[in-house]
């Protein structure tokens, strides 16, 4: 094991060494960038390391690009930032793609090639609600919550929120955010009903028949909103939750891993004419994320230490060291001094969680599908179809294929790219128990105790 | 030829002159206390009060506990100046690693491929608080420049024709107390469907800040210029008809030399508002100047993120004052009425 794991450590030394010796040899094959100086957007979040990892490493300037990595106020400035060309590219909430492709929200074919990164979320609670699930719960023999917390010990708090005539209140980053689907997942398997859209009623609120109401905050705002008393707990990615144990003003109590094990993450998102003007651009930008996603996963994250350094620079994340590292060695503190080993808190390579599963994409979909987002029915071709146009495999494959042609990656990380089809196997690790077949998009749908079904419309 | 050499004479008397006057209250001791009145009791009164507030800040910023660990003091607050001034001095050495790697590539590419025209691409690290203070000055320039451009001939229009006053002064009257942050999302909007070039030479997000800061400074100015080209003198006027100046030569010789005090306190109005709104429009606008490292340090959150902030206001009022002082210096100098010049 161990020998096995230091061999690996220096054929990736001996391989990098090679490619910096040998620079030039694999150019011919996949030709120079088209666009050199690039200017790519963030959120601050830790899982954009795999773009700061990159410029620091200079892996974009590896493939002879000029990279400048900008933070963004929030999601809608960063999305309106690609598509009016502002910006080249960006970190993206998996959905974004998805529903800008569709139309809802802002109509624009954006794609990506590269999915960032799997889990990294969690659902945190004010010290309030806290205080009154935690007489709701199992605990285990060392007197600690026993874990997964699910949402039926929040639904007591809830209910009494609304006997007294207050409304319950969750913050999530965003309409078609990863976390605003996560939230609604765990509320709603625990019976409290996060509410419907009706975009062809006009209403975006996401709040019909809602039990506890969800709305946007831009993740770094999240705890002093929750501080200020304005939401009751909130989904979003890390450190922002780290950050309310630090601060002593919530309790993480669920994270993503626990609702869905190993779910797919943000995406990088280009548009879709950038790609087709700019092809050998658009691969050497994947192949310097996939390298940076190695590294960050290298030798059992060894490199995470380096990592949270980086990010914890204020140009990057900028929160404070022990914030980030809390999440990314692979811990994840819930109740202060609670803290659980979760090393696949943050993954960003193993299991392929780089390369865009069309069936990611569906389950997305699925999700806009199940709370009103897409209005009316849809047939699984339909799934298939905007999943395929989105989640571009074939640059994935280019990048990934040059890279291990230039002695950089192995085959053996990788999926077996001649029989891949782009649909992970039935997901059973959810939960509520529900099984998932990327294939059936529709029959998943009908599988939920609470949400639109075949024939519902609003 | 006798004058000329007699005039050093004189000089050289004077001073003898006043050689000997000088030492009459002799006193070493009281010249040193009339030294000390003269040249630093102006000074005395702030230092005191400076260092009041230090001590008065110092003690509040402890008993005040914020989520991100206490409020920063003075002392934490210096530190971090120095912490910006080193990270600035890091960055340029990683900016000229930077250039350097890239014309190795450069050289590497141009072997491999002959037909490639090597460029120097700009460095792509983040700027540095230094930088982002010239960011700011720069920006709040153009668009208190661009604000004078307009106002200024449009604040004489006005001033000299009553009927022109009376139909724009309801305009003025509502757009003058309009926030910076209502006009932001308009103003950004638009710049991002008008402004559209494929290489642009601006960023849109200093053009939405200029625009902002312009439509925002635009009135005080207007407005003082009207006031003071309608309030010259009769008489001037008068003797401008005697002579029968033509329009363009009544405003040259006549308007403008009348109105120039008006002009420059409205100058010197809309420069403090400039810089204000200049912090609000670069946070939303995330134009990278002043306002975007203060709200960057928010979103941050960091345990010196406080301290870092305090620092940028610092910095913020000194600049402001400074600002402030150039004008009014401008202004005294440019005018003839002292008395608008005061303070």
């Amino acid at each position: 094991m161990n020998w096995s794991t230091s061999f690996k450590a220096a054929a990736m030394a001996s391989a990098i060494s090679l490619c910096v010796t040998a620079g030039s040899a694999h150019a011919e094959k996949l030709g120079y960038p088209e666009k050199e100086e690039l200017r790519f957007g963030f959120i601050k979040l830790t899982d954009m390391a795999p773009l700061a990892i990159a410029y620091e490493n200079r892996y974009f300037e590896d493939e002879g690009l000029y990279v400048s990595v900008e933070a963004q106020a929030n999601w809608k400035v960063l999305l309106d930032g690609v598509i009016d060309g502002q910006l080249d590219g960006a970190h993206m909430l998996a959905g974004q793609p998805l529903a800008a492709t569709m139309g809802y929200g802002t109509k624009a074919n954006i794609v990506t090639p590269f999915s960032m990164d799997l889990n990294g979320n969690a659902i945190t609670v004010s010290n309030d609600v806290w205080a009154q699930m935690k007489s709701n719960l199992p605990m285990n023999a060392d007197g600690k919550p026993e874990h997964p917390i699910k949402a039926d010990a929040l639904k007591p708090v809830v209910d009494k929120f609304k006997a007294e005539g207050k409304q319950f209140k969750m913050g999530m980053v965003f309409p078609v955010s990863t976390h605003n689907y996560e939230l609604r997942y765990w509320l709603a398997a625990g019976n409290i009903h996060p509410g419907y859209y009706a975009p062809h009623k006009g209403d975006t609120s996401g709040q019909l028949q809602a039990d506890a109401l969800l709305s946007v905050t831009p993740p770094p705002q999240m705890p002093a909103t929750l501080e200020a008393g304005t939401i009751n707990g909130y989904c979003v990615g890390e450190p922002w939750n780290q950050q309310a144990v630090f601060k002593g003003i919530g309790v993480p109590v669920i994270t993503d891993y626990e609702i869905w094990k190993n779910n797919p993450e943000k995406v990088f998102g280009m548009t879709e004419e950038f790609i087709e003007k700019n092809p050998n651009t658009a691969v050497r930008v994947t192949r310097a994320l996939i390298r940076a996603a190695m590294w960050l996963d290298e030798n059992n994250n060894a490199n995470r230490a380096k990592a949270v350094k980086i990010l914890s620079q204020p140009q990057y994340v900028g929160a404070d060291y022990d914030v980030i590292a809390n999440s990314m060695i692979g811990t994840f503190e819930y109740e202060k001094g609670d803290k659980r080993q979760v090393p696949d808190f943050n993954v960003f390579f193993r299991y392929n969680a780089t390369y865009p599963y069309y069936s990611d994409a569906i389950w997305y979909l699925t999700q806009m599908r199940r709370w009103g987002q897409i209005a009316e029915d849809k047939p699984d071709d339909w799934y298939k179809d905007l999943a395929k146009k989105v989640y571009r495999t074939d640059i994935y494959t280019k990048a990934a294929k040059s890279l291990i042609a230039d002695g950089l990656a192995k085959a053996e990380d990788f999926p077996d790219f001649a029989s891949e089809t782009g649909f992970k196997p039935v997901q059973t690790e959810f939960i509520d128990g529900v099984s998932y077949d990327g294939s059936k998009p529709n029959a998943y749908i009908d599988s939920f105790k609470i949400g639109l079904k075949t024939g519902d419309k609003l | 030829m006798e004058n000329t050499a007699a005039t050093p004479q004189a000089t050289a008397g004077a001073t003898v002159n006043r050689a000997v006057i000088a030492p009459v209250p002799s006193d070493r001791d009281i010249d040193l206390g009339q030294l000390f009145t003269v040249t630093l009791k102006p000074f005395i009164a702030p230092l005191v009060g400076i260092a009041i507030f230090l001590m008065l800040w110092s003690f509040a910023a402890k008993n005040i506990e914020t989520s991100l660990g206490a409020f920063p003091g003075p002392a934490a607050v210096a530190e971090q100046f120095g912490n910006l001034y080193d990270e600035h001095v890091v960055a340029g050495e990683k900016e000229a690693a930077f250039y350097q790697r890239q014309e190795e590539r450069n050289a590497e590419r141009v072997a491999a491929d002959p037909g490639y025209e090597p460029r120097i691409r700009d460095y792509t690290g983040k700027e540095t608080f230094l930088d982002q203070i010239f960011t700011s000055l720069l920006t709040v320039m153009s668009g208190f420049m661009l604000a004078a451009i307009i106002a200024i001939p449009l604040g004489i229009a006005i001033g000299l024709n009553k009927t022109l006053s009376a139909a724009v002064n309801p305009v003025i009257q509502i757009f003058k107390p309009v926030s910076p942050l209502a006009w932001l999302p308009l103003v950004t909007m638009v710049v991002s469907a008008v402004y559209v070039t494929s290489d642009p030479m601006f960023a849109k997000s200093f053009v939405t800040s200029v625009i902002t800061v312009t439509l925002c400074c635009l009135w005080p100015m207007m407005i003082n210029t009207a006031l003071g080209v309608a309030t010259i003198d009769k008489d001037l006027v008068n003797v401008s008809r005697v002579l029968r100046l033509p329009p363009l030569k009544h405003v040259q010789k006549i308007v403008l030399p009348a109105a120039v005090p008006l002009i420059f306190t409205g100058m010197r109005m809309s420069l403090s508002i400039a810089w204000m709104v200049l912090i609000a429009a670069e946070m939303l606008a995330q134009n990278p100047g002043l306002g975007k490292f203060v709200w960057d340090e928010f979103q941050n959150g960091s345990s010196s993120s406080l301290a870092r902030i305090m620092a940028a206001v610092i910095v913020i009022g000194l600049i402001g004052f400074m600002l402030d002082r150039i004008m009014l210096t401008l202004q005294r100098y440019v005018s003839w009425d002292k008395n608008t010049a005061a303070s």
